[in-house]
């Protein structure tokens, strides 16, 4: 016993004794799953070349992220959130309230999502208005809103293939979503003169009318998929009329099993989107947490490392794996040099 | 008289019911048991097939010429100087020894010389850049090095990637795989035993090629110590106590249906507690294998309660018995004569329990070990203290290769998975022989 209890006792003084260790030698990140495979070729190419520890990357999704983000100031806490989207002013205030007062905010390039279905079925050339009418729960007819009532793509325009809908979008905790929702869905509304019907009908009520536009159907015909783009490529392998949603360095890595569709008549590739032609893209981002600069070793330079001309240049690794690279990096750059703080704080 | 013969024992109608009843039984029970095996035949042939590739990999033997005007213009050979060129500044010189290999073995080629260069990994690069740096006097001369195949060319050594899906993908071309197979026809592409999967750290999306167990296996074993450490000491004597010692009454029936409820809770639950406790609270580093050590240690404590006390409980009261009599102390009496003949069912509920622990994820996702990782962990340093450099776990790589987007990755998660099997395989293994040898029955 007498061992035991010395094991014991050695092992919660080591415990405590870490606790009142040195600072932190290695930069620790959270965030957008989206912004991982970035952000981890971006920390691997980082510690072979510096003499810092390669940074620590986690994933769990935007939200989560700029969660812990803003969790507070100190060693236990991220250095940077990856997202997947801005930070929204709620988050901020949570910051704020924590002392989390200073961020940096960082747009390394953007991202396109594509509509790709099985290699060996159907081609499909979209409009925004498509998805909306296939997918809303609800639709305007004569002045009434109408359980959605399209059950195949031919049902929705006559010149889509006579293919059941069977569509795989990502779940509610994805960055991803809201911007297929505002994309897509939203901008299919508007095409489709169904916002104006939904408008006229509720007496103007523009919030109520843009959720009406969003909310998708709940049988399943669209399937929410909370797991990540594999799980989406897995269910579209195991039903061949599905069509998912995926980000384009998911469906550029696996361009033998997926076909890609046009969306307004243009197909998504890192050109399309960087013109702005491809009407469903992102930008991406990451949040530095301004007071770890100078107490965290490698922070600073990691995050100058990521925005430079080799990594996140059009023709750095980054872009080579599916990132549409930032036409104004420049003027990122320079904002990470000078430790810009997000609105002024 | 027929030639049949009888037995003398008529059945009557009832008997062959029962008899018939009791067969039919057994038919379900083979039935349960086939249905069983077929599911474990197909997912150990699933996981084997498409991991057992994940032991094998492609390698490129190439003499790559080291200039002195690229790597070390200063000419002092200093390391600090040298460290300035990066990977970027190493990665066209193996474009250029495999070009060179490749006239040698007189393959012609209407690709690229960019694009010939992405047959290499893009790992390559940094595994020369660490060689040069080690041994700086080979600049200037030159080096025969065997470096990683790119993951498309090591999936058409596999058989995973072939010419037609090749003409598909945007990563490689029919062209590149008939280079490939030109050179290895040549002899200078080889695919051979992979020792680094076990060794090598995780790579990023880019390199599933590099991508190996070495920190998740290193994790693991990190926190397994520490819960062995924990939880034997604590869980023994929890239930010599409460098996032994403790009262009778209302409050030790209260332990004793928390510590069965423990056992039942959520292993989520584990990870929300020591996320409060041990980061927030306590300050311990996130990512560490002490917090995730300490956190599995709470999950494992009620299962080896459990199961010690049931050991502690199954030694008949007539060793006690005989023990007190001849006028040993009760705590002699526990610790000379109980307790030995407990102890291998104590052991292998312990090693059941960190079995157990070794295959969990959840609670890890909470505490920051669900990460990419690419330094190995130190067990000890001054300044962070024991086990408190970040890590990942085996479970937990599984994990994150299934959610990459290279399908490079699924050989990978896979090849994790037989790895974790097998561990699992040797713990329960342990387990049964310990219990075989050492258990006495009464």
């Amino acid at each position: 016993m007498s061992l035991a209890d010395l094991t014991v006792s050695t092992l919660a003084i080591a415990a405590l004794s870490s606790t009142t260790a040195a600072a932190r030698d290695n930069v620790q990140i959270a965030g957008s799953s989206t912004v991982l495979p970035y952000a981890s070729i971006v920390a691997e190419a980082f510690g072979e070349n510096f003499g810092f520890p390669t940074p620590v990357v986690e994933s769990g999704g935007s939200s989560a992220g700029l969660k812990r983000f803003c969790e507070g100031v100190g060693e236990h806490t991220i250095d940077i959130a990856n997202a997947s989207r801005a930070i929204k002013p709620s988050e901020i205030e949570v910051c704020a309230e924590n002392g989390v007062t200073e961020i940096i905010e960082v747009r390394i390039g953007f991202d396109g999502i594509v509509l790709a279905s099985d290699i060996d079925g159907n081609s499909f050339a979209f409009t925004p208005a498509d998805w909306y009418l296939a997918l809303a729960a609800e639709l305007p007819v004569d002045g009434t809103m109408r359980a959605n009532p399209n059950t195949t793509w031919n049902a929705v325009r006559a010149d889509l293939p006579d293919q059941p809908i069977r569509a795989f979008i990502p779940g509610t905790k994805h960055g991803t979503r809201e911007v297929f929702e505002e994309k897509i869905l939203l901008q299919g509304c508007k095409d489709s003169g169904a916002l104006d019907a939904i408008l006229q009908m509720n007496g103007r009520d523009e919030d109520a009318a843009e959720a009406s536009c969003m909310a998708v159907r709940t049988d399943d015909l669209s399937v929410d998929i909370d797991g990540d783009y594999t799980e989406t490529l897995a269910r579209i392998d195991a039903d061949a009329n599905g069509i998912g949603v995926f980000g384009l360095s998911f469906f550029e890595n696996n361009a033998d099993k997926l076909k890609v569709a046009t969306v307004s008549g243009i197909a998504p590739s890192t050109e399309t989107i960087a013109s702005g032609a491809y009407p469903v893209s992102r930008p991406l981002f990451f949040y530095i947490k301004a007071a770890h600069l100078d107490t965290i070793p490698g922070l600073q330079d990691y995050a100058a490392f990521f925005v430079s001309d080799d990594i996140a240049g059009p023709d750095g690794p980054l872009a080579d794996y599916g990132l549409v690279s930032d036409p104004e990096l420049a003027e990122i750059q320079e904002t990470v040099a000078n430790r810009t703080l997000l609105g002024g704080m | 008289m027929t030639a049949r013969s009888h037995s003398l024992l008529v059945q009557d109608a009832r008997t062959r019911r029962r008899n018939a009843a009791e067969a039919r039984f057994r038919v379900y029970g083979l039935g349960a048991i086939s249905v069983a095996a077929l599911a474990l035949v197909v997912l150990l042939s699933s996981v084997v097939s498409s991991g057992i590739g994940a032991f094998r990999q492609t390698y490129i033997t190439l003499e790559i010429s080291l200039p002195e005007a690229k790597l070390d213009k200063s000419g002092t050979r200093d390391p600090e100087v040298m460290a300035k060129v990066t990977t970027f500044g190493y990665a066209p010189l193996l474009q250029d020894a495999l070009l060179r290999t490749m006239e040698q073995s007189g393959i012609t080629t209407s690709l690229s010389a960019a694009d010939v260069g992405k047959i290499i990994s893009k790992e390559a690069a940094a595994t020369l850049r660490d060689h040069v740096l080690a041994n700086p006097d080979l600049i200037g001369g030159s080096v025969t090095l065997d470096v990683l195949a790119e993951g498309r060319i090591d999936g058409y050594f596999k058989g995973r990637v072939t010419l037609e899906s090749a003409a598909l993908d945007a990563n490689t071309s029919p062209e590149a795989l008939r280079i490939a197979q030109g050179l290895a026809d040549a002899g200078v592409i080889e695919t051979r035993l992979n020792r680094r999967f076990l060794t090598a750290p995780d790579a990023s999306d880019q390199r599933p090629e590099a991508a190996g167990l070495g920190v998740a296996i290193l994790g693991s074993l990190y926190m397994m110590l520490v819960v062995l450490v924990l939880a034997l000491p604590i869980g023994v004597a929890t239930s010599i106590y409460l098996e032994e010692f403790a009262p009778r009454n209302r409050l030790s029936d209260l332990v004793e249906v928390n510590i069965s409820n423990l056992a039942a809770v959520p292993s989520i639950v584990f990870g929300i507690l020591g996320l409060a406790i041990f980061i927030n609270f306590a300050g311990l580093r996130q990512s560490s294998p002490l917090v995730g050590g300490l956190v599995l240690t709470l999950m494992t404590l009620p299962t080896i309660i459990i199961s010690s006390r049931a050991a502690l409980k199954s030694v008949p009261p007539l060793i006690r018995d005989a023990a007190l009599a001849v006028g040993a102390s009760r705590m002699q009496a526990v610790f000379h004569h109980v307790l030995p003949l407990a102890a291998p069912g104590i052991l292998t509920g312990t090693i059941i329990g960190l079995a157990q622990a070794l295959g969990e994820t959840a609670p890890l996702l909470l505490i920051g070990m669900v990460a990419f990782v690419r330094d190995y962990p130190a067990a000890y340093t001054d300044e962070a203290g024991l086990f408190a450099e970040a890590a990942t776990a085996l479970p937990v790589q599984v994990f994150n290769w299934t959610q990459r987007a290279d399908p490079g990755f699924v050989e990978r998660a896979s090849g994790a998975i037989i790895t974790l099997l097998v561990f699992l395989l040797a713990m329960n293994a342990a387990a049964i022989l310990l219990r075989r040898r050492f258990e006495r029955r009464w």
